[in-house]
């Protein structure tokens, strides 16, 4: 049975973990590659199981209930449709990254405090998707937030990173107390915490309407909802790069799996006013996110705020499944959820896609700031052309698969104007014209990523002394890219594949897509849209090879190589070139006064002063601001009030122990 | 048989296509230097130039990538595709159910996103500029095409661009949320054709260099292709407007040949329209300073957001 | 031939909006006064088929007076004033032109909230122009209280009485359009006449014609 060949493996992972101590403790050299090598073929074989239960039906699904944890409850497992199309996204995830880290990990200098977490985290993160009871669900988010946030301590001289570790553990918890909150709610006074008892529980409306509440702050914080995303740009950068790549690309879409888990299948019938509010959080994610990316200077923060953005995305396509849902428009339910639930699976394998590539850089520059790079793509071509891959991915573009889960969502849109809520009539186009504008600002942000590392010209030695890295980082991104270029290509099997899980979550399902003779995908029905990725792709080929040939026999083939146009003024000095700050300028101008309250002052010497003339920049991050540091003002004011606590006379204690003894002693008389 | 005349209208729509565009370029250059009192170059000027440039060798800077030397290639081929979806004589395509107009944007999406790279390619500071100003305009143009999007699809009931052509055909109505997109859609057009009052497509002057600074390195056959990629875009979008907008004349699914005649004889008639309306705007205006065109197309963005948002309102705006 | 009089009368109002938008967008004060002039054609083409459409000579009247008096007479005047006067020709506007628009859409969604759902029982076109002409009405005020300039505030204040005369004409029915936009024309221009008497006042001192006489030239 799949669950239980699920169930070893993550113990499996999980006996990796304890051994792997040991083997760096020895200083053994081949302690990385096995690591890495277990943790990949374990990782495998659950990818396998999740794509049996996906694809397979019924006879492949089933639950476990084993007696360990709490007496009384036991620990619930199942592998039902929607966890299955989970895993099978965590551990592809998994598998590529494991496959990489075999080569990045061998550049490590501590090996001890990264191979031991790695497992447990994959570990953590498989049991989340696999748990069917409130208990282990919240035991398994635990063990996932420790293992990852021990990883993201790996290289703890660093300050930032220490910050960003204390941050990461802050939200952490807030993001966990909230999940229990919820649970504890939904398990009701009874206390039953089985998925199964809870789904069949009787919901009073204004309870589920808090459990919501509770879960986007829950699970919407580790997933990186503004306002609750801060963490994710600090932690995601600290950690190394194949953990990075799995906390946006994987680990988020776990906190997403939660949200579904309990909003769309636990939680009973969903109010409207539902939508509204992950509709509005969703579209601020999306189009905050990307302004913050289009301005950062730190690749792999830049990719974090993307992951922000992407993760907005997901929820505004969760928001339109609501709506439908609770309308009972159940094929443009199913459209939505399948829209978003494809969008968490192509995220998932772009960004770690870009992650990779980001971490190729790093190991071949010891770079991650782009303002030191340019022209890497003479130095480390195939980098340059994968990471290519995933920026047109990551924009939209056709044929790619970033394009079809966008273009699903907006179908999806234009299904709306038959809600009959007037909130929602005008929520709908307002989140879609964010939509459109978050899809078009990640594609300059990207244009700049991709321009500013990989062409141009080296702005300093560690750019102009690159080499190109490891097969195994290489042959893990040329997998991602092909499965993006698949995806891309031919969406259809991928839709039918996620129809089960449409079926379980709003009882209705898109059409089947058909295989001949068009090869496209169909959203609601032939006569209203379609699209078919493999005919783009083959005119977009052929007319490029045409065009070539033609050109080619026909003109003239001949090139010469000359410098390039310098408007007679012969320029070496590649300060002269555009820069990542001056490439972000206009967007910043016209963008960043209403996102950033961005301030531009200049102080100019006279003329014959030999002072400088100095430009000052301010952007202002609103939310930490507004929400943060007046949270972290009040929290310090309180402890400087309360520190009086720790400096009283032994007479004071005496007194409050007998006070707190009295008081006890009256209520004891005032309730028995 | 209906399948084969299908792909054979399909195959002269895209070969029209190509070999219409440089004649569209001609014809607004010369009704643009008519209107300034100048003899101006002949109509035919641009084929010209293009067999000139494709016989050139190609200079390459010394630092130029393969992404240099591909790109122009790509972008003509994204370009092309997506001129050859945009119904133009005859309303049904055989291939309209491959791309919407989304796809048909995000392809004009991916051509820019390969011009803006190859404007960075080589290093240098007027590649910069064109290619932060061209993603900066973009930023503004592509929501609002895709705003421009939904009010038409809300209006005819489907994305594809066939079966709009055909409702339009079919039911010709004046209709507020219309206008308003009919508006957007040409500020957009004068925008991402990089025509006045954006851009200047007649010089290379920094002050009004977007698409110019981008394919400044770019010489020989590379040029040649990118120039007709241009040219093909201005096709595409005064073929959208007529498709959308002014629709009559298109042949319809079962009309015989002399229907595809009617429908080239008016198609051919709405570019030479198009472009005069549009050569005479461009006289008419100065060019905007820069940073004045993100509220001009805010402006458009705003417009088509107001469209939708009355479709959404009322079925009857 | 129902349905087109419906979306020509739908068309006109949306064109209202539109050239609302347009002054909005505006930065100088003479493409502010040519906008507001257009902003008049359109109301007295739109009164002009109203008045065709419900067979309502008199509101013939009133579109030859929007035309006459704010399409020709004003805007000239204004801009006459504007020239010899020597006012500041940049439009200074409170928060940027990209947030007033957005602020503009939101008051368009505002309006249709307000009117589609309210006037449920109406006819169900004159719900939707007075929809619109809310729209235009909210704009108007929008203009006066972005706008640091006391010319276009006083266009913004004569577009929201074009607001008022389009939701007026469209109501069937309305009695007293004429003498009531008569009577707001010359409040109109009792505003401006005030206007120009404090900048005299602030740059001479004085309003007595008396005393003004003497800084005439060419007087000896």
């Amino acid at each position: 049975m799949p669950i239980v060949a699920a169930l070893l493996s993550v113990a499996g992972l999980a006996g990796v973990a304890v051994v792997a101590p040991i083997l760096t403790a020895r200083r053994v050299a081949w302690a990385t590659p096995v690591v890495y090598g277990a943790s990949f073929v374990l990782a495998a074989v659950l990818l396998i199981c999740g794509l049996l239960a996906l694809l397979g039906g019924s006879a492949f699904q089933g639950t476990v209930h084993l007696p360990v944890g709490l007496p009384w409850i036991g620990a619930h497992f199942a592998l039902d449709p929607l966890s299955a199309a989970f895993l099978v996204i965590v551990d592809f995830g998994a598998v590529v990254a494991s496959f990489y880290a075999i080569g990045y990990g061998a550049h490590e200098e501590e090996p001890g405090r990264v191979l031991p977490f790695y497992p447990a985290f994959l570990a953590g993160m498989n049991l989340v998707v696999l748990s069917a009871d409130a208990f282990s669900f919240l035991v398994a988010w635990e063990f996932m937030s420790l293992s990852s946030w021990a990883l993201v301590m790996a290289h703890h001289h660093d300050e930032e990173n220490r910050r960003a570790g204390y941050v990461y553990l802050l939200m952490a918890s807030f993001g966990t107390l909230m999940l229990l909150l919820g649970f504890g709610l939904l398990a009701g006074p009874d206390g039953d915490y089985a998925f199964s008892a809870i789904r069949t529980a009787e919901h009073v409306p204004w309870l589920s309407g808090l459990v919501l509440v509770l879960m986007l702050l829950g699970a919407g914080s580790k997933a990186g909802l503004v306002p609750l995303h801060v963490w994710l740009p600090l932690a995601h950068p600290a950690a190394p790069s194949h953990v990075s790549a799995l906390m946006s690309g994987v680990m988020t879409k776990v906190a997403v799996y939660g949200f579904i888990r309990v909003v769309f299948d636990l939680a009973g019938e969903p109010a409207w006013w539902w939508a509204v509010l992950v509709l509005i959080l969703g579209a601020g994610s999306a189009v905050l996110g990307v302004l913050h990316a289009v301005l950062q200077r730190d690749l792999k923060r830049l990719l974090a705020y993307s992951t922000v953005e992407n993760i907005g995305i997901v929820f505004i396509g969760l928001g339109l499944g609501l709506a439908f849902k609770t309308n009972g428009m159940a094929g443009a339910a199913a459209l939505a959820v399948t829209a978003s639930i494809f969008h968490a699976f192509n995220h998932s394998l772009f960004k770690s896609l870009l992650f990779f590539g980001a971490g190729n850089v790093l190991t071949g520059t010891g770079e991650r700031d782009i303002e030191k790079l340019g022209g890497l793509v003479h130095r480390m071509p195939e980098t340059a052309y994968l990471f290519l891959g995933g920026c047109l991915a990551i924009s939209a573009l056709p044929p790619l698969n970033g394009f079809v889960s966008e273009w699903l969502i907006l179908q999806a849109i234009l299904l709306s104007p038959d809600l009959p809520q007037w909130a929602l009539r005008f929520l709908v186009p307002a989140s879609g014209a964010m939509l459109a504008l978050a899809a078009a600002l990640a594609a300059a942000c990207f244009v700049r990523a991709f321009g500013i590392t990989f062409l141009s010209r080296p702005r300093s030695p560690a750019a102009e002394t690159a080499h190109e890295v490891s097969r195994w980082q290489i042959r893990a991104m040329y997998a991602l890219l092909a499965v993006c270029l698949i995806a891309g290509i031919f969406p259809g099997p991928f839709l039918d594949a996620l129809s089960p899980v449409s079926q379980m979550l709003v009882a209705g399902a898109m059409p089947k897509q058909p295989i001949l003779p068009h090869l496209s995908i169909i959203p609601i029905s032939e006569s209203r849209s379609s699209y078919s990725g493999f005919l783009v792709f083959f005119f977009i080929m052929m007319a490029s090879w045409a065009a070539i040939r033609v050109i080619h026999n026909f003109a003239s083939r001949a090139v010469r190589r000359a410098p390039p146009w310098d408007c007679g003024f012969p320029d070496a000095s590649p300060v002269t070139q555009y820069t990542a700050n001056s490439f972000a300028q206009p967007i910043r101008r016209v963008f960043g006064p209403i996102a950033f309250r961005a301030k531009i002052s200049q102080t100019m010497p006279q003329p014959g002063d030999m002072a400088p003339a100095r430009l000052t920049l301010s952007l202002r991050d609103l939310i930490w601001e507004f929400i943060y540091a007046p949270i972290e003002g009040a929290v310090l004011y309180a402890a400087e009030r309360l520190n009086i606590l720790q400096f009283l006379t032994i007479r004071s204690y005496l007194s409050l122990v007998f006070a707190a003894l009295v008081l006890l002693l009256v209520l004891v008389a005032t309730w028995a | 048989m209906g399948l084969i005349l299908a792909i054979l209208i399909q195959g002269i729509q895209m070969v029209l296509v190509l070999a219409l565009a440089p004649g569209l370029i001609g014809f607004t250059r010369k009704v643009k230097a008519r209107l300034l009192r100048r003899q101006g170059p002949s109509v035919v000027q641009p084929y010209r130039d293009l067999l000139r440039l494709v016989r050139k060798e190609a200079v390459l800077a010394d630092n130029a990538s393969w992404l240099f030397r591909n790109a122009p290639y790509l972008i003509f081929a994204t370009t092309w595709v997506a001129a050859a979806l945009v119904p133009t004589f005859a309303a049904g395509l055989h291939f309209s159910w491959a791309a919407d107009l989304i796809a048909i944007t995000a392809l004009l999406g991916s051509a820019r996103f390969f011009l803006a790279l190859a404007g960075m390619d080589i290093g240098t500071a007027f590649g910069g500029i064109g290619s932060s100003r061209e993603m900066l305009f973009a930023t503004l143009a592509e929501p609002a095409m895709i705003m421009i999007v939904f009010t038409v699809a809300l209006v005819a009931g489907s994305t594809q661009l066939s079966t709009v052509a055909e409702f339009m055909v079919d039911h010709s109505t004046l209709r507020v949320s219309l206008g308003l997109a009919l508006i957007g859609l040409i500020i957009v057009a004068l925008t991402e054709n990089a025509r006045v009052p954006v851009d200047n497509p007649a010089t290379h002057l920094e002050l009004t260099m977007v698409h110019e600074a981008m394919i400044l390195e770019y010489s020989g056959r590379h040029l040649a292709v990118i120039e007709l990629a241009a040219a093909l875009k201005l096709l595409l979008y005064i073929s959208l407007i007529a498709c959308i907008f002014a629709p009559w004349g298109m042949a319809r699914q079962d009309d015989g040949v002399l229907g595809m005649l009617v429908g080239v004889v008016t198609w051919v008639g709405k570019l030479a329209i198009g472009g005069f309306l549009m050569v005479l705007f461009e006289t008419a205006i100065a060019k905007m300073r820069v940073f004045r065109v993100p509220e001009f197309v805010g402006g458009a963005l705003m417009l088509g957001f107001l469209g939708t948002l009355l479709l959404f309102v009322s079925r009857s705006f | 031939m129902e349905r087109f009089s419906l979306d020509a009368a739908h068309l006109l109002a949306g064109g209202m909006v539109l050239v609302s938008f347009m002054m909005l967008y505006q930065n100088r004060i003479l493409g502010l006064l040519n906008v507001f002039a257009a902003h008049a054609v359109v109301l007295s083409l739109s009164v002009a088929w109203q008045a065709y459409v419900q067979s309502a000579p008199h509101l013939f009247v009133t579109a030859a007076i929007a035309l006459i008096l704010k399409a020709i007479i004003i805007p000239v005047a204004l801009h006459h004033m504007v020239l010899r006067l020597g006012v500041h020709r940049d439009i200074e506007t409170v928060g940027g032109i990209g947030p007033t628009m957005l602020m503009g859409i939101g008051l368009v969604a505002l309006s249709m909230v307000v009117m589609l759902p309210a006037a449920a029982e109406a006819d169900p076109i004159a719900r939707e122009d007075l929809a619109l002409a809310l729209s235009v009405i909210l704009l108007g005020l929008l203009i006066m209280v972005t706008r640091q300039n006391a010319i276009s505030q006083i266009v913004g204040f004569m577009s929201l009485e074009n607001g008022l005369v389009l939701a007026a004409t469209g109501a069937r029915g309305m009695p007293l359009v004429v003498e009531i936009s008569v009577a707001f024309s010359v409040l109109v221009a009792f505003i401006v006449i005030g206007v120009f008497l404090f900048r005299i006042r602030e740059r001479f001192d004085t309003i007595d014609t008396q005393a003004l006489d003497d800084f005439r030239e060419g007087r000896e």
